[in-house]
């Protein structure tokens, strides 16, 4: 690791005040992806804003239709949410297959958006649900928030302070974990909302990162059920392919993910 | 068995130390004065090192030194070694190419070292290392054997054309060609033994102190055999005379082998420290450990078999081809000779055999012995073949192996190797017991019901170890004998210490070898100490690999007692005025039999080296020492079932069940029996199902952390049954055959035979990814 100055936020406002001092400062919340790609001298931040520690950063409120989890909350804290468990199960489920024990103990919601890793589990939530990613500047939709692999909408100090889900009728997620990292090497989530739509969305498959599945959408618009999906075929073109799952079995799992993710979701 | 002697299931005594995290490893030792080693590697996996210019790095702060391969050479400090000289079929010795321990004009793989930066810090050294400018002429790179044996490969060492070691042979060609003549069938399989990174928990370290006034130097090193590597940096490293040179070998986290060599950051560490004239440290990480310890496996074989019309094999023939990686490491040459070809015969009789192998150099990491050390991929051949076979003859896997079972004890293989023991019918039942192996068809009907395709696999294996009679290797080419030794001292307050040549990095030594000592004396565990790893304090000894240190080391400790005791008895007879062989040895006294007359240890130490009423002629002390070079190999056998279902949707594997029925010999700790059996049975199956080490076309290591490498987390793995069968081993006084490797050399193929069951298909190479298993079923 490169030598780096470490400064704990007190409050949002802090946050951005002392980022706007450093010179290639970056924002540290779980660290789970920053910590390691310092470690590996990959990263040289001069300076390093922890904002895990800011109170209203942290937290879980669910009123109405939405349920709202502040940024620096933690995958566990989620995972246990008795609140998030009754409103949208799908999403607690998923944020209790995120990375092993001590990356859910660490890792942020804020901090697995921010980094927009192609195979982040988070993602796939975000988009399918169609929730609003709320930051220190603004409000923004799910659709304009993912711009590509490890690429977002947030600009040179904005946070997020929050992401608000409204409660849908309906949600599942299915995951295939990638065997080393357990990252999702394709993991699809489903949902009906209240107003009856369907959307769902995959991450882990394809070369642009989270994406929706319109093919299995309409499907399951017709038909309610993973039997629905028996006819659907995906394409394996514009999909990952790495050591541990080419394409064309990507776009299998894109498939059976989103079958298993529908039956999950009842 | 008394309830710390042998055959109990005694708590170890190392683990308060391990687990409260005060074990002493390496990079926990701190000298006055330390320096700090980091190594400036190449990126490329094969170039010509046009020019280092370590003008910037030279400025940077804290920076003491930075050494080139071009110094190494000039200080005449010795090129690596490989210590097994192996002869191709045509007489010719196999051909080497130079390794200096940093390159001076050509790198040969990712990761090798150029330059080494030794600074105040490590993160200075770190910081500096990055300023060293490295120029570098690429060269077209081999990533594997197919590429390093095309017509036209690029060239790795012009010692070596075609990038050919060896082309070795064994058995009888002439004997197998008329056996496969006479065959009502042949059954053929081609196969991959995929290539795995050892991953020990503890990164390689070294730490060099070299002190003027004396000339002399001391080396604190994660090392499996200290005093194997005092040798070699002695003797052919030139680094310092043995008298000179100190090395110690601490705790030491894991080794599976590729903790034997003697690697180049340890010499660069001694040769620094003498530059720089004070200690220099080096602690590799895990992506160095990832990129230089030595790998292991890497075969690509093609296999006949031929059977007689009533299922018997008439014969054998196996054409290998392994790869060494860029250099020639320390073992490495008998790894898939010696320690490969010489399994193939498995736990059958095969009259016939004849095997091939290819030695290759290719542009990836060295690759060496590691767990099973050629074992593994002697047994996962055969019992790939055997369960291959039975699909094609279309019996029961398990019948094939029965009608084809060495019964009969001592049995010679055409391929060297004499068993000396053994009952393979008295394993696979056990095993066939434990999983229900007659309930399967129902299991497999019902788990089809609920989508799942359920397999059951076989894998019964034999592998030697207890290396080596020194006598035998010693003809076969290896550089050093494979005895062991080990030394007694009984203390005047009749406390026990046991200095041993073995050393232990996770074996459990210290309990297990005191066990000995407890079942001969009657004395309690906590009396004795195992002392290891020190050349100072410890008499040459050739240190642990192979299963062999209770089998060879435990054995050499017998030896010494049996001097012990008999020494003991004659100061007790003179003391209690008795006839030496009246005395017997009981619960920690020596006692005159029929009578109630009796003196305790303590007191017949005391009287050793008090010396005041010694018998006549008797020196004083009670300390005896025993060398003991083993009369042949030993053979752990046993059988493994694995039974699995593969969820056709997705290709995932998932455990039903795995059974394992080993038959060691005697078992002195059955605890540390089981926990060695679950280590090696995780390693086994992390092979079949997880691990494997991948290179791109330009020899770069893709599976380079653990984010792409899978190593085998507990939920991956199925929770084992195991049995035990036993056959004591003839061998030895202890009957003991060794449990190490077992695990990692029979596991593979009851997974690889199991999913293929399941899936019905037979081609499938390891791991076994869902990706693969996928694409298996679905074409």
């Amino acid at each position: 690791m490169y030598e780096t100055n470490y400064h704990r936020a007190s409050s949002v406002d802090d946050a951005v005040a002392q980022f706007g001092k450093g010179k290639e400062a970056k924002f540290l919340a779980g660290g789970q992806t920053l910590l390691p790609v310092m470690k590996q001298r990959l990263a040289a931040p001069s300076d390093v804003i922890d904002v895990a520690k800011i109170k209203d950063m942290v937290g879980i409120d669910v009123s109405g239709d939405t349920v709202t989890i502040k940024g620096a909350t933690t995958h566990y804290d989620v995972a246990q949410s008795d609140a998030v468990q009754k409103a949208i199960p799908a999403l607690a489920h998923l944020a209790s297959m995120i990375g092993d024990p001590a990356v859910r103990y660490r890792g942020t919601i804020g901090g697995s958006l921010a980094n927009n890793d192609p195979a982040a589990d988070y993602p796939a939530a975000v988009l399918a649900l169609g929730a609003t990613i709320k930051t220190n500047k603004r409000s923004l939709a799910a659709e304009d928030f993912f711009k590509g692999l490890f690429t977002t909408a947030l600009e040179d100090g904005e946070i997020i302070t929050a992401v608000t889900f409204p409660i849908p009728v309906k949600a599942g997620y299915a995951k295939m974990r990638h065997p080393a990292s357990r990252f999702a090497l394709t993991g699809v989530f489903v949902v009906k909302t209240k107003a009856g739509d369907i959307r769902v969305a995959a991450t882990g498959a394809s070369q642009s990162g989270v994406i929706r599945v319109p093919a299995i959408e309409q499907a399951l618009k017709a038909n309610w059920s993973a039997s629905a999906l028996d006819s659907v075929t995906i394409s394996a073109s514009g999909l990952l392919a790495d050591i541990h799952g080419s394409s064309d079995y990507r776009a299998n799992l894109v498939k059976v993910m989103g079958q298993r993710a529908v039956t999950a979701a009842g | 068995m008394g309830v710390e002697g042998i055959g109990a299931s005694v708590v170890r005594k190392e683990d308060r130390r391990f687990i409260t995290g005060k074990g002493r490893y390496v990079d926990d030792i701190k000298m006055l004065g330390m320096t700090y080693a980091h190594f400036v590697r190449s990126p490329h996996a094969h170039a010509k090192v046009k020019g280092i210019d370590s003008t910037e790095a030279m400025k940077m702060p804290g920076v003491i030194a930075v050494l080139t391969g071009q110094q190494i050479v000039d200080d005449k400090v010795g090129n690596l070694i490989c210590g097994w000289a192996i002869s191709s079929k045509d007489g010719s010795p196999m051909k080497m190419g130079a390794w200096p321990a940093m390159a001076p004009e050509t790198v040969r793989f990712v990761g090798q070292a150029v330059a080494v930066v030794i600074a105040e810090t490590k993160n200075l050294a770190k910081d500096a290392a990055e300023a060293v400018v490295v120029t570098y002429e690429e060269l077209p790179a081999v990533p594997d054997i197919k590429a390093a044996i095309k017509p036209g490969a690029a060239q790795l060492h012009p010692e070596a054309p075609g990038n050919v070691v060896y082309d070795w042979h064994i058995g009888d060609e002439a004997a197998v060609k008329d056996a496969f003549s006479k065959a009502a069938n042949v059954v053929t399989l081609e196969l991959t033994n995929n290539r795995l990174v050892p991953n020990a928990m503890e990164p390689r370290a070294a730490i060099a102190h070299y002190e003027a006034a004396e000339e002399h130097y001391t080396l604190y090193t994660t090392s499996q055999n200290p005093h194997v590597a005092r040798l070699v940096l002695s003797a052919f490293y030139n680094i310092a005379p043995e008298n000179k040179l100190r090395v110690i070998a601490p705790d030491v986290g894991g080794g599976f082998g590729s903790k034997i060599y003697v690697y180049p950051e340890e010499m660069v560490a001694l040769w620094a420290s003498k530059k720089v004239d004070r200690p220099v440290k080096w602690t590799g990480d895990r992506s160095e450990a990832f990129l230089t310890d030595a790998h292991g496996r890497d075969h690509v074989s093609k296999a006949e078999m031929a059977f007689d019309k009533d299922n018997k094999i008439l014969g054998l023939r196996v054409k290998t081809h392994a790869n060494f990686g860029a250099y020639m490491s320390l073992f490495s040459s008998a790894v898939p000779t010696y320690l490969y070809a010489t399994l193939l015969s498995g736990q059958y009789i095969i009259p016939a055999i004849y095997a091939e192998v290819m030695g290759v150099y290719t542009n990836t990491t060295p690759v060496d012995a590691y767990r099973g050390a050629g074992r593994p991929e002697a047994s996962y051949l055969i019992e790939r073949m055997m369960e291959t076979a039975a699909r094609q003859l279309k019996v029961d896997p398990a019948e094939l192996r029965r009608r084809n079972f060495i019964t009969q004890f001592p049995y010679q293989t055409p391929v060297i190797m004499a068993y000396d023991v053994g009952d393979f019918n008295a394993s696979i039942d056990s095993a066939m017991k434990a999983i229900d192996y007659a309930g399967f068809p129902a299991r497999k009907a019902k788990a089809k019901a609920d989508g799942k395709l359920r397999g059951i696999g076989l894998s019964c294996y034999i592998e030697a170890c207890g290396i080596a009679p020194s006598k035998a290797v010693g003809s076969l080419g290896a550089g050093v004998g494979l005895w062991e030794s080990a030394e007694i001292r009984v203390n005047p307050v009749g406390t026990i210490e046991v200095l041993t040549g073995s050393h232990s990095h996770g074996q459990g030594h210290e309990t297990t070898f005191c066990q000995i000592i407890a079942e001969r004396l009657g004395v309690p565990i906590s009396q004795v100490s195992i002392v290891h790893g020190d050349t100072d304090k410890v008499q040459f000894g050739m240190g642990t690999y192979g299963s062999r240190s209770l089998a060879v080391g435990g054995t050499a400790i017998v030896k010494a007692m049996e001097k012990v005791e008999a020494k003991a008895k004659k100061i007790a007879a003179h003391a209690l005025e008795a006839s030496e062989s009246d005395i017997v040895i009981e619960n920690g006294e020596f006692k005159v039999t029929g009578t109630d007359k009796s003196i305790a240890l303590p007191m017949v130490a005391l009287a050793a080296y008090t010396a005041h009423n010694l018998p006549d002629g008797m020196e004083p002390g009670l300390k005896e020492t025993a060398f003991y070079d083993p009369t042949n190999f030993t053979f752990p056998a046993g059988a493994y079932i694995c039974e699995l279902e593969v969820d056709p949707g997705t290709g995932k594997t998932t455990f039903v069940n795995f059974v394992a029925a080993d038959d060691f010999g005697r078992l002195i700790n059955p605890m540390i029996v089981e926990g060695q059996v679950h280590g090696g049975l995780a390693q086994g199956i992390g092979q079949a199902l997880l691990e494997g080490a991948v290179y791109d076309e330009n020899a770069q290591l893709v599976t380079a952390s653990f984010m792409d490498y899978t190593m085998p987390r507990a939920d991956d793995l199925p929770s084992f049954k195991l049995s035990h069968t036993t056959t004591l081993c003839p061998g030895n006084p202890l009957g003991v055959k060794g449990c190490g490797e077992a695990g990692a050399i029979g596991a593979s193929a009851a997974v690889i035979n199991a999913i293929t069951d399941a899936i019905g298909n037979n081609k499938l190479e390891m791991p076994a990814t869902p990706d693969r298993v996928w694409h298996a079923i679905h074409g």
